[in-house]
């Protein structure tokens, strides 16, 4: 039986347009004005065509921040991924310890970020903290404020920390929507650990993975507050990932131009990656249909 | 509006933009269409190529001028080319 289509029921989601547009589309559209323009302040501008693009395009401050969150992001996914998946594989399926988990997994998703950063701030510094001062006492020189290896590996063991939890409930929810007969036909077929997993459970879990993906690259892709508050950016440039440089750009250096030409391709970033992600997962949801 | 700071160029680019979308819009309820399987092997509606279309040519835009840095529209020819091929064969 065919329906008619009745696109009617669009209009419902007006009031929700309305709010993007004050929330998302007017700021945008303002951030590409200021793209092709300077200010000295006072509200006036000058119009400098693509100069800003232009300049970015070839300043090496913009790619190096690029190239340092590519590569923050590669490694918090690589991490957070895997662990994920191997803590929801081993946790309980029912009964107390099972909700017991999941409420302890849950605990740092329900922190905020800058208390989060607070926090492993106080817990990696060598005078008061305890990683810190345990590091110092056993010889192991760690700084995070000097060396370049310590704050990176700070802000990703910090970064683990705070949301390994996500992935892994996606893929516990993932998992407990197996139903039993699969496991019973794989046990009918005397299938090892390792072939399960890789027949059964991890097709199963694909979808929700690829929206724990989805959400942990646009969170660690747009990561501040953490790094911000941790390492602030140092030593030197060493985590100055792109929307601290961004805001170095825009509210430190008071460049609006060349800060909204950057936020534009950020944006234009975040924007492919999100819309690649996503069509994997629509056309991953379609197969199993 | 003077906070936002416009510009005749790019309330032109709002107004190509928009036009666009509310064209696809009265193109979908007047002649709606089935999805089709392209070359990238995935579904795509109108509105999914001038996604693809739009998204794409602020790359080309971006790389013409990182690259060749001179005569931004032509650009937008390469733009051009770029649009019939996805509608073509997206």
């Amino acid at each position: 039986m065919d329906k008619t289509v009745n696109q009617k029921a669009w209009f419902l989601v007006l009031p929700v347009l309305l709010l993007v547009a004050f929330s998302a589309v007017i700021p945008l559209m303002t951030v590409v004005n200021y793209s092709v323009q300077d200010t000295f302040g006072n509200n006036q501008f000058f119009w400098a065509g693509l100069a800003w693009f232009e300049d970015l395009l070839e300043s090496e401050r913009m790619w190096d921040a690029l190239q340092r969150q590519m590569i923050f992001s590669a490694i918090i996914l690589a991490i957070e991924v895997p662990l994920g998946i191997f803590v929801a594989l081993n946790m309980p399926k029912k009964g107390f310890w099972a909700s017991f988990c999941l409420v302890v997994m849950s605990l740092p998703l329900l922190i905020p970020w800058n208390v989060v950063g607070t926090i492993w701030q106080i817990f990696g510094r060598v005078d008061i903290g305890l990683l810190g001062y345990t590091l110092d006492a056993l010889g192991i020189s760690y700084n995070y404020t000097q060396d370049f290896f310590a704050a990176w590996t700070t802000l990703i063991v910090m970064d683990v920390w705070h949301w390994t939890s996500l992935v892994a409930l996606l893929a516990y929810a993932g998992l407990q929507s197996i139903p039993d007969a699969y496991y019973q036909a794989a046990k009918i077929d005397q299938a090892s650990r390792w072939a399960v997993f890789r027949f059964i459970e991890l097709p199963k879990m694909m979808g929700v993975l690829m929206i724990a993906i989805l959400l942990r690259f646009m969170d660690s892709f747009m990561i501040y507050t953490e790094p911000f508050v941790v390492t602030g950016g140092g030593p030197g440039n060493a985590t100055t990932f792109l929307s601290i440089d961004l805001v170095k750009m825009a509210l430190g250096q008071f460049d609006l131009g060349p800060a909204a030409a950057f936020s534009l391709m950020y944006f234009l970033v975040i924007l492919l990656i999100s819309w690649v992600f996503y069509t994997v997962m629509v056309n991953l949801d379609k197969r199993e249909s | 509006m003077a906070w936002m700071a416009w510009t005749w160029p790019t309330a032109a680019f709002f107004a190509v933009i928009a036009l666009l979308l509310v064209t696809f819009t009265v193109l979908a309820i007047k002649f709606p269409e089935t999805p089709r399987t392209g070359i990238l092997r995935i579904e795509t509606t109108r509105g999914d190529r001038l996604f693809i279309t739009l998204l794409g040519s602020a790359f080309i835009n971006l790389a013409w001028l990182g690259i060749v840095g001179a005569n931004q529209p032509f650009a937008l020819l390469v733009c051009l080319v770029y649009a019939v091929a996805v509608f073509r064969y997206v």
